[in-house]
Parts: C-alpha cells; sequence; structure tokens
C-alpha cells in the first residue's frame, strides 16, 4: 500500500489536472480545479517551512556546538535567522517593532540588510559574464570564431553607441543583425529546445501517472 | 443518464469532422457557453497520440524488443566525476535547482539525485545537497536515504546530506558559493530549474577546479552553462536523464516514443511552411490553434 497509494494519488492529480485544460471553468468544477491543486503545493510548502528552520538550525548549531572550522560565520546565520522571523512572527499589537509592518524590525533589516545585499550578489553577475564571456569566446576553431563574431554582432547591436557604429556600415547592418541573427538562427535554436523539453516534461509527467518513474519518491 | 457523455462523444465527433474540414468558426462559437473546450480539443487530440505511443514504446521495451538510444555525454560523466570526487577525497556538490517542487524539472532533478546518490553510495563519497525550499528537502531526503539503502550503505547516510539553505534566490546563491569555495566540492552537478544564478554558480565552480555537469530546460540559462560547465544538457536531455541512468527498459521505452513524436512534429512543421508559403496554410495553421 505504501507504493501503490502515491502512484494513485499522482496518478489522479496529474490526470485530473490534464484534463480540467479542456473544459470551461464557468461551467464546471472540473475546468477550475487546476489552480486550485496548484494552491495545495503553496499551503503544503508553507508547512514544511518548518522542516527547512529545523534543517538550518541543526546543521549550523552541530558547526558551532564542535567548534567547526568557520563556526563563527555558522552561528551569525543562526543570530541572523531567528533576529529576522522572530519579530516579525509577533503581533503588531505588542509593540510596533513587530510583525512586518513598515517601521517594524522585520522591514528595516529587509530594506536595509537583505535587499541590498541581494542587490549586490545580482550586480556581481556583470563580472562573471565577463570572465565566461571571456573564455566562450575565444577564437580557438571556425565554430567558436563564429560564435565570437555572432556574440561581437549582437552585443554591438544592442548597445545604442553600437548600433550607430554599425550603422556607419549600411543602414541596414543592424536590421540584419535583428531579423537573421536573433529571430533567424537564435529562435529557432531557441524553438527546437523548447520543444523538445516540452515533449520531454510530457513524456516525463506520463511516466510519473503511469508509476514507471518512481524515484522522487524516495522511500514511496 | 447516459445521454449527456452521448451527446457530448456526438457533438466531439461532429466537431472533429469540422475540425478536419477547416470549420474553425463552428469550434469557436461552442466554446463560449458548452462544458467542454472544444477549442481545445487538438490539445487532446495531441495528447492522446502522444500517450498511445509512449504506452507502445513501453510495451515493447517490456517485451524486450532492443531500442537504441544514442550517448548523451553528460550523462556518461556523472560516473566519471563521482570517482574523480572519491580519488581525490572530496565531496560531490549537487544542486537539484531553485524553484519548489511542483516544477517538472524540479521533479527530473530530484530522480537524478536518487541516481547520482546510489552512485556516492557505492563509492562511498560524501554528498552535499542544498535545497532553497522545504518540500524539496523533504523530498531529497527521501530519495537520498531510499538509494542509500538500496545500496546497502544506509549507515553512511546522514539526514544533513540534503540541507536546506535560504529562501532568497540570491542567499541561495551566496550560500552554495561558500560551499564551493570552502568545501571545493571535486564534481558540481546542477539538474533543474536555474535563474539568474546560474552563471553565479557555475563561475565559482568553474573557478574552484570542479568538473561540472549541468541540466536545465531554460533556454535563456543555457548559455551560461554552456560557458562554465564541462557537460551541460539541453532541455529534453535533463528529463531523459533519470530514465538513462536507470538502464531500465521501461523508463528508455518513454524516450524512444518521444523521439516518433518529434519526428511527428517535424514533418508537420515542415509542411506547414509549404503550405503557409504557398498560401493555403490557414486551415493547417488552425488545427494547431489553441484559443484562449
Amino acid at each position: 500500500m505504501r507504493r501503490v497509494a502515491p502512484v494513485i494519488i499522482a496518478f489522479l492529480s496529474g490526470f485530473v489536472t490534464v484534463i480540467s485544460f479542456c473544459f470551461n471553468p464557468d461551467k464546471t468544477v472540473l475546468g477550475g480545479i487546476e489552480p486550485r491543486v496548484l494552491s495545495w503545493v503553496t499551503i503544503v510548502g508553507g508547512f514544511t517551512l518548518l522542516l527547512g528552520v529545523v534543517s538550518i538550525t541543526r546543521v549550523n548549531w552541530q558547526a558551532v556546538h564542535r567548534k567547526k572550522e568557520g563556526w563563527p560565520y555558522k552561528f551569525l546565520t543562526l543570530v541572523a535567522m531567528y533576529v529576522m522571523a522572530v519579530p516579525a512572527m509577533l503581533p503588531s499589537s505588542w509593540s510596533p517593532l513587530f510583525g512586518d509592518a513598515e517601521g517594524s524590525i522585520y522591514d528595516w533589516l529587509f530594506m536595509h540588510i537583505d535587499a541590498p545585499m541581494m542587490g549586490t550578489m545580482f550586480a556581481m553577475l556583470a563580472f562573471y559574464i565577463a570572465s565566461a564571456a571571456y573564455r566562450a569566446f575565444r577564437a580557438r576553431n571556425p565554430e567558436s570564431t563564429l560564435l565570437l563574431a555572432a556574440a561581437v554582432l549582437v552585443m554591438l547591436w544592442r548597445v545604442p553607441m553600437g548600433e550607430a557604429f554599425l550603422r556607419l556600415f549600411g543602414e541596414n547592418v543592424p536590421g540584419f543583425i535583428n531579423t537573421y541573427l536573433m529571430n533567424g538562427v537564435n529562435a529557432a535554436v531557441q524553438r527546437g529546445i523548447v520543444i523538445g523539453a516540452a515533449l520531454g516534461a510530457a513524456s516525463m509527467s506520463l511516466r510519473i501517472m503511469l508509476g514507471i518513474e518512481r524515484t522522487y519518491m524516495g522511500k514511496g | 443518464m447516459h445521454r449527456l457523455p452521448l451527446k457530448l462523444s456526438l457533438v466531439a465527433a461532429y466537431n472533429l469532422v469540422l475540425l478536419i474540414l477547416g470549420s474553425e468558426p463552428a469550434l469557436a462559437q461552442t466554446t463560449v457557453d458548452s462544458v467542454f473546450r472544444w477549442d481545445r480539443l487538438n490539445a487532446m487530440i495531441l495528447l492522446v497520440v502522444f500517450s498511445v505511443v509512449i504506452l507502445l514504446y513501453i510495451k515493447w521495451a517490456k517485451e524486450g524488443k532492443p531500442l537504441f538510444l544514442r550517448k548523451i555525454p553528460g550523462l556518461e560523466a556523472v560516473e566519471e566525476a563521482v570517482g574523480r570526487a572519491t580519488e581525490m577525497g572530496r565531496p560531490v556538490l549537487f544542486i537539484p535547482g531553485i524553484q519548489e517542487l511542483d516544477e517538472i524539472e524540479t521533479i527530473a532533478g530530484v530522480s537524478i539525485l536518487g541516481r547520482v546518490a546510489k552512485i556516492t553510495a557505492q563509492y562511498e563519497t560524501p554528498l552535499m545537497v542544498p535545497v532553497r525550499y522545504p518540500l524539496v528537502l523533504a523530498a531529497g531526503q527521501e530519495v537520498v536515504e531510499q538509494a542509500y539503502t538500496e545500496m546497502g550503505k544506509h549507515d553512511a547516510y546522514s539526514k544533513d546530506m540534503v540541507r536546506y539553505v535560504a529562501g532568497e534566490q540570491f542567499a541561495f546563491a551566496a550560500t552554495v558559493n561558500g560551499i564551493m569555495v570552502r568545501e571545493r566540492p571535486a564534481a558540481n552537478i546542477f539538474m533543474g530549474v536555474f535563474a539568474a544564478e546560474s552563471l553565479l554558480l557555475a563561475e565559482t565552480g568553474n573557478a574552484a577546479g570542479s568538473i561540472q555537469i549541468a541540466g536545465t530546460a531554460r533556454p535563456e540559462q543555457l548559455p551560461f552553462f554552456i560557458a562554465a560547465c564541462d557537460y551541460t544538457l539541453m532541455g529534453e536531455e535533463l528529463y531523459a536523464a533519470s530514465a538513462y541512468l536507470s538502464h531500465e527498459p521501461l523508463m528508455l521505452g518513454g524516450l524512444k516514443g518521444q523521439d516518433l513524436i518529434k519526428i511527428l512534429i517535424v514533418i508537420f512543421i515542415v509542411v506547414g511552411v509549404i503550405l503557409v508559403t504557398l498560401g493555403i496554410g490557414d486551415t493547417f495553421y488552425g488545427w494547431f490553434d489553441l484559443g484562449n
């Protein structure tokens, strides 16, 4: 039963969700079942958040307790998590510092520490792109030289100064890049990948619904 | 009691004939008031055809018919990567994407994790799986524990192999980058949904000297992985990975069925291009229009 029940649930959930695509949500319950089923994921996910908190606490506390290398950072992680989470969970009626409204501890930490740090991480992507592009666009063989030429043209076309430069070689050069490189070769390859991925996803869904693919269930 | 299904079947058959004859407005008129979305009947027919083909190939695979599958270098390299990690005495880092478990790519990632965990269990190589969502944490822990149990290495399993690190996208990326720099895993395997953090992770792993295998169905992230990783599974290869690594005929049958559907799609595309170029492709195009 432990192995069969999850397969039956997976089959029914998948089947009903697929079938609901072809039913009118205004006329039948079946038509509107997909968003309802998907909202269950959010509800279940909310309850399992506690698992995440337990996992972070256990892994980091063990490192702190055993004074492993870098334990002060682990301790800081724990402090940061609880200092941010606990005041946010307390009712704002007790104090304006509690809850997640403007002026609360949570809001202050989010606006002044969390958001800038996220922005910093995202901004660092520019340097990573530069180093990856340097490696990817080296002219080692005819194929990579072609890639380099295409990349240079697209990068020039994407910035106003580069576009102005390209127009020196002919008014239609930027349009040529847009039509043939981006909307031609690039779009065709991307669509090929998307079609293949969609078929792969459908095939995998079928394998899951039929209980052929059961690895994701673990002990099931 | 049986009138409604009968009526629906008759209307479906009638609309199918109209669809084949190219009378699209008839379908559109029935959409607003009917229980069934007749404008999506084409999707249902395609789904049935697709399912039948996959099931046929699975049946043939079950009967023992030989099925040829092309080699996927990225998946062939998984065992090599784990072997390298074992020789170097360093861990294997597996990231099942950064999305929730309701994404089919994440389920594919978790399935591949199960196969990889069997290999790490076999070689007794340390495995680290940082995750971004608690549901993925629960599924990942189950999958890894099962893999270690099946390989008879349950003692080597630790619940903390799969760990929740952060719910924020870039906090997750920063934590994983920290793990890559501090623990220096010999192999990094990225399988699932990735977004802007894909290059942050893959470049850091590259700088740390790890062998890297990535797989995603997001076309916008593929160039980053191709630039920074040793092997990249593109789109459908991600979904094929679990079946490929399992070597189970039942699973491989599904992959062959998928290939036949791809050939059909290519034929439809070529026919459609020719018909549209000749200016007589509207009806044909309408067959594949899903409506709103």
